[in-house]
């Protein structure tokens, strides 16, 4: 595996241009959190003309609903969600600035056009793992829809959170190119 | 005739919920530990390493290893000469899946109606599959369901003379467009016959057999193994980032079926397929 890269936030475009497929990051910084419920509350204020819950630009979201913090914890377990649920809110937020998504599995056409018009990346953190990247969480603090309990928008502080790149702001794609090197079909 | 009190009930299906949350199976780690062997993609391994680390962490550190603890999937057998006492078999189902979910720190991911989506709070209603078994005894198995793997499943009503290659292309098909989404390393689920929700019952059921363990007829074994040797082909490997692992297992079951049909359902378990299970003897009243 190759050396790790390590990015500080706020992701800026030269930072984009400098992440490539198949990279292995260690991020560090303030990230947002979001998933299903929160991204069509975002998109519905978009369209409204409201505030969103944070500045989109050179922004980080990690596709995530945790587990409740047990007492002690900063957060409780935080692996990725299922990225294709928010294809059709992506590209709308790429518009507004967002630089880079963490999450985990495939993504539309629609999304990857965006990534490449705008300049972002799309990063995954290894489903399951949600034990492990928890401890790369310093801070965790729900600062939009609390209603949405698990689904809320935090903002939280990581160090060294470890992702891969899977798509760059080419549109160069790991599931693609992985696959293809060991398919035999 | 023989008891048992609810409050016992509702006693062990909290502590089955935070175990299979917490506590990875054995044969899931021999699995991974077999995988890190075999898998020659070194982004695979890395993947692989890291999954053994984060359920080690789990299992000490008594948190689940994974956020995504599921839709509680019950499965029950009921002795037929057993007598439960103090209130229903299932509110008491329930009330130990909501104490479980609580006392376990564990997310609430169910919502009360397709539609309109409101968060139960409390991670009930469960899925609950009784069966009348004879004798005088309680079999309890919390299976916790997550859906990144639940949202990859299908199912296909195929023609009989689609054969057994057709059914076979169907769940090789159906994981290879699942790519990455279910968190490989998968165990794949089949179950073939019967009728349309026979057959994905059969599926979802066959992901509580150990990984490694065989269907025990010697025929539905080699379909089993051929179907992971075709599936770890597909190239898609440890969450996707390509390999040779993209499988851990392939559990088929099968039921007499119809004369016009051959239903075919995939039921994907992800790397973190969870099941515990407890059998309560019934006690003279």
């Amino acid at each position: 595996m190759s050396q790790a890269i390590h990015l500080e936030t706020p992701l800026t475009p030269e930072k984009v241009k400098g992440l490539k497929v198949g990279d292995n990051v260690l991020i560090s910084g303030v990230i947002y959190t979001g998933r299903d419920a929160a991204h069509k509350k975002m998109v519905e204020a978009l369209e409204q003309g409201e505030d969103l819950p944070f500045t989109m630009q050179d922004q980080v979201i990690y596709f995530v609903g945790p587990t409740p913090a047990k007492e002690g914890q900063v957060i409780g377990s935080a692996g990725p969600t299922t990225s294709g649920r928010m294809d059709a809110y992506s590209p709308k937020l790429i518009a507004e600035g967002l630089t880079g998504m963490i999450g985990k599995g495939l993504r539309s056409l629609e999304v990857i056009e965006a990534m490449k018009k705008y300049g972002a990346v799309y990063f995954g953190a290894i489903g399951g793992a949600g034990a492990l990247i928890a401890k790369r969480i310093v801070s965790a603090e729900v600062i939009a829809y609390p209603e949405l309990g698990p689904e809320a928008v935090r903002r939280l502080v990581v160090k060294d959170f470890p992702v891969i790149v899977i798509i760059d702001h080419e549109g160069n794609n790991l599931y693609e190119i992985g696959k293809a090197q060991y398919r035999r079909v | 005739m023989k008891e048992v009190r609810v409050e016992e009930i509702v006693s062990a299906v909290e502590k089955l919920c935070i175990e299979a949350n917490y506590d990875l199976g054995s044969d899931i780690m021999t699995g991974f530990q077999q995988a890190l062997k075999d898998e020659r993609s070194p982004l695979g391994q890395e993947v692989l390493a890291r999954l053994i680390e984060n359920a080690e962490i789990a299992h000490q550190e008594r948190v689940p290893m994974c956020q995504d603890t599921g839709m509680a999937v019950l499965f029950v057998e009921v002795g037929q000469d057993l007598h439960v006492v103090g209130g229903s078999l299932t509110e008491a189902l329930n009330e130990g899946v909501r104490r479980g979910y609580d006392r376990g720190y564990l997310r609430k991911s169910v919502v009360n109606d397709p539609f309109e989506r409101v968060n139960t709070g409390d991670n009930t209603p469960a899925v609950i599959h009784y069966d009348i078994v004879t004798g005088a005894a309680l079999r309890l198995v919390v299976a916790p369901k997550g859906f990144g793997s639940e949202n990859m499943g299908g199912l296909k009503m195929c023609k009989p003379s689609e054969g057994l290659e057709g059914a076979l292309q169907f769940v090789v098909d159906t994981v290879d467009q699942a790519g990455g989404n279910p968190c490989p390393p998968i165990i794949v689920g089949v179950g073939v016959g019967g009728t349309m929700e026979k057959a994905t019952f059969l599926a979802k059921k066959s992901l509580l057999r150990d990984v490694g363990k065989h269907n025990q007829v010697e025929r539905l074994a080699k379909i089993e193994e051929e179907l992971l040797e075709r599936i770890n082909r597909l190239g898609i490997g440890p969450q996707g980032f390509g390999g040779v692992t993209t499988a851990l297992a392939v559990n088929l079951e099968v039921y007499p079926t119809h004369i016009a049909g051959m239903p075919v359902a995939v039921n994907i378990g992800c790397h973190a397929t969870r099941h515990k299970e407890i059998t309560l003897q019934g006690r003279e009243g």
